[in-house]
């Protein structure tokens, strides 16, 4: 047992409430956001060297699996806190530079780790009814941060994304309660033992769509990602980066984790079928909503669910490989899509709008920045040697010896949509002239705000560049997590202990042998 | 709003609901009730005396800024279960939350007064849902 797998949940947690106790005074709860985001970085780390020994398991308050609250950590729970800490630290210094005064005054920063306490909590929970209680609390986060501001842009963003989101979300409590109904537990690692010897398989394929539903919402992914474009550009900056950063990902690790622990019975039509569909459906959605629009934080939000369908797609092959290649895309598309976010604010600062018809002339007013936002950039589109050429050749490559000729045939099309789009973006918002003539460049901002504006998309482009040139460790550590996912004895044994106890289902009356010498009835 | 029944009313009602409400906080300890519904009690009593005598007198009669109290209880919770941290098998043995108990017998040996770190998490849970809808209420009453 580790007190590190409590962290993610804990160290978030803490600091929304130091960030609250201080809410008069806003320099106090800049530093202490900044502090609780180090913190949780911190903490990452060190969950991520001690998975390394197997999985981490945490019974709070002593109360064991399958009845208490259990927080597990395995090596894909372990890397998705890591990214999570890492993109919180990066917005949390942005937001130092960008959050308005309004904005902080009205109580941003708590927010905002609140938002963290629930992705946290998503990832590190052991349990189903646990996982929608964390959406919750991540969902109800995220009505908060979209509506901080209040501009009607805003409000009427919030509004579909509220309205759409909780059908998701009765979608998904309604799930839970028909998956509790058939095997009578709700422990991720128990009902992975029970479901198999559920009578009725159907209703467990049943209820298994319901959940692709459910969280295929959370996702994003066709034809459920309306709610999406609709609403993503219409927040601050720090906001728009930490939403597209992670939480439709909240949604893949959701599907990753249960369609390789819980709902693997019908492979062929689950993973073969449905998903496959839904994944070359949203990657073309995506990238031709993307090419359609003029504006650049909307073309970026398309590209968000587009690039929700290259994981799913490497889910539905359902083969190491691919698994692996998604826990690798979800890394990378992390740490690209925030700091595309966050890139897209700072031109947006300069340029003074978003549409592309008023931007332009970031090459001529700040080259360096333009060079590093050309990183996530090429990155998204692609281009060897940065990390999303290496992500997309391992999920093609999954595509090609599972022969699934069209997946990859969509998967390679979005790609070259995406090359388009990210040229498009380099000609309209870095190297065309702009419109009203010379900006004044990144001199312009004080030098405390031009380091806590550009510091993030320096250290994230590093990042992308990182995992680029020298992608070795990063595929060693998602291949080591697809295993894990692949193989969920370790995982069961960790939480429940070995050996197993007999199960016993709902309606049935457990077999004891009759004891020797007492005969039957009396 | 000048409503003199009201206003008589609720100067009557305040202690006694904030009395009730604490009383079934600790009734929650083994028997139904709790931090959540004491916390809902509590924030109706002060949300009368926001309706019959206005925002401001409410928010002087209470002890601190709502959103300070709904940090205070928050910081509550986290740490009645960090109590766990040092435990008999020694340091970071047990899980998180894991209840401490103060137990006291009686001279026949029988077990006596009993009460433990769970409470200090109830108590959390009341104070984040009083500072939490206290809040609310003041933000829509502000803007009213």
């Amino acid at each position: 047992m580790s007190w590190l797998v409590a962290a993610p949940i804990l160290v978030p947690l803490s600091t929304a409430a130091l960030c609250a106790l201080a809410w008069r005074s806003i320099p106090a709860q800049r530093g202490i956001s900044l502090a609780g985001a180090v913190a949780l970085l911190l903490c990452a780390i060190g969950l991520l060297a001690q998975v390394a020994g197997g999985v981490q398991v945490m019974q709070m308050g002593g109360w064991k699996a399958p009845f208490g609250i259990t927080l597990v950590a395995d090596t894909l729970t372990a890397i998705m806190v890591l990214v999570t800490a890492i993109m919180a630290v990066a917005v949390a210094a942005y937001s130092l530079g960008d959050i308005d005064p309004v904005r902080e005054r009205n109580g941003f920063h708590p927010v905002f780790h609140a938002l963290l306490v629930g992705v946290g909590g998503a990832f590190v929970t052991g349990d189903l009814f646990n996982m929608y209680v964390w959406f919750e609390a991540m969902l109800i986060s995220s009505f908060v941060l979209l509506a901080l501001g209040g501009t009607k842009e805003q409000l009427d963003g919030a509004i579909k994304y509220a309205a759409l989101n909780l059908i998701a979300t009765a979608a998904l409590l309604l799930a839970v309660v028909l998956l509790y109904g058939l095997t009578g537990t709700l422990n991720m690692a128990e009902l992975a033992r029970l479901v198999p010897q559920v009578q009725n398989q159907g209703t467990v394929t049943t209820v298994a769509v319901l959940f692709i539903i459910a969280f295929g919402m959370k996702a994003a992914v066709f034809p459920l990602f309306f709610w999406l474009p609709a609403s993503y550009h219409t927040p601050a900056v720090a906001v728009q980066a930490i939403f597209a950063g992670l939480l439709t990902k909240v949604g893949v690790y959701a599907l990753l984790r249960t369609f390789t622990l819980i709902f693997v019975g019908d492979t062929g039509w689950t993973h073969g079928g449905i998903l496959l569909w839904i994944a070359g459906f949203t990657l073309v959605a995506g990238a031709l909503g993307s090419l359609a629009t003029k504006d650049l934080r909307k073309a970026l939000s398309w590209q968000v669910v587009a690039h929700i369908g290259y994981m799913v797609m490497g889910l539905a092959l359902y083969t190491p490989l691919a698994i692996a290649g998604v826990v690798f895309y979800l890394v990378h598309d992390i740490v690209v899509k925030t700091n595309l976010f966050l890139g897209a604010g700072v031109a947006r600062r300069l340029s003074g709008s978003s549409r592309y018809e008023g931007m332009g002339g970031l090459f001529r007013s700040a080259p360096i920045l333009a060079l590093v936002m050309f990183v996530p950039l090429g990155s998204l589109a692609g281009f060897p040697p940065l990390s999303g050429f290496w992500s997309k050749l391992v999920l093609v490559q999954a595509g090609l010896a599972a022969q699934s000729w069209w997946i990859v045939a969509a998967a390679l099309v979005t790609a070259l949509l995406t090359m388009m789009l990210a040229g498009r973006i380099w000609a309209e918002v870095v190297w065309k002239a702009h419109p009203a003539g010379d900006l004044a460049g990144l001199g312009g901002f004080s030098p405390g705000r031009r380091v806590a504006l550009v510091a993030p998309l320096v250290a994230l482009s590093l990042v992308t560049v990182t995992i680029g040139v020298w992608p070795e460790p990063v595929m060693d550590l998602a291949g080591r997590a697809a295993l894990g996912l692949l193989d969920p004895a370790p995982y069961i044994e960790a939480v429940l202990g070995a050996p197993a106890p007999q199960p016993t289902m709902v309606g049935e009356l457990p077999v004891t042998p009759a004891a020797p010498g007492q005969g039957g009835a009396p | 709003m000048h409503s003199l029944i009201l206003r008589t009313g609720t100067r009557l009602l305040l202690a006694l609901m904030v009395l009730f409400s604490l009383f079934i906080l600790w009734r929650g300890h083994n028997e139904p009730g709790g931090g959540f519904i004491g916390g809902l009690i509590a924030a109706v009593a002060y949300s009368l005396v926001a309706l019959s005598f206005g925002v401001a007198e409410m928010r002087r009669m209470l002890p601190a800024d709502p959103k300070t109290i709904l940090g205070a209880g928050l910081a509550l919770a986290i740490v009645s279960g960090l109590f766990a941290v040092v435990g008999q098998g020694g340091l970071l043995a047990d899980p998180y939350m894991a209840s401490r108990w103060y137990i006291s017998y009686t001279e026949t040996g029988e077990k006596g007064f009993a009460i433990g770190t769970p409470v200090l998490f109830d108590i959390g849970v009341y104070l984040v849902v009083i500072g939490g809808i206290l809040a609310m209420v003041r933000g829509l009453m502000e803007e009213l």
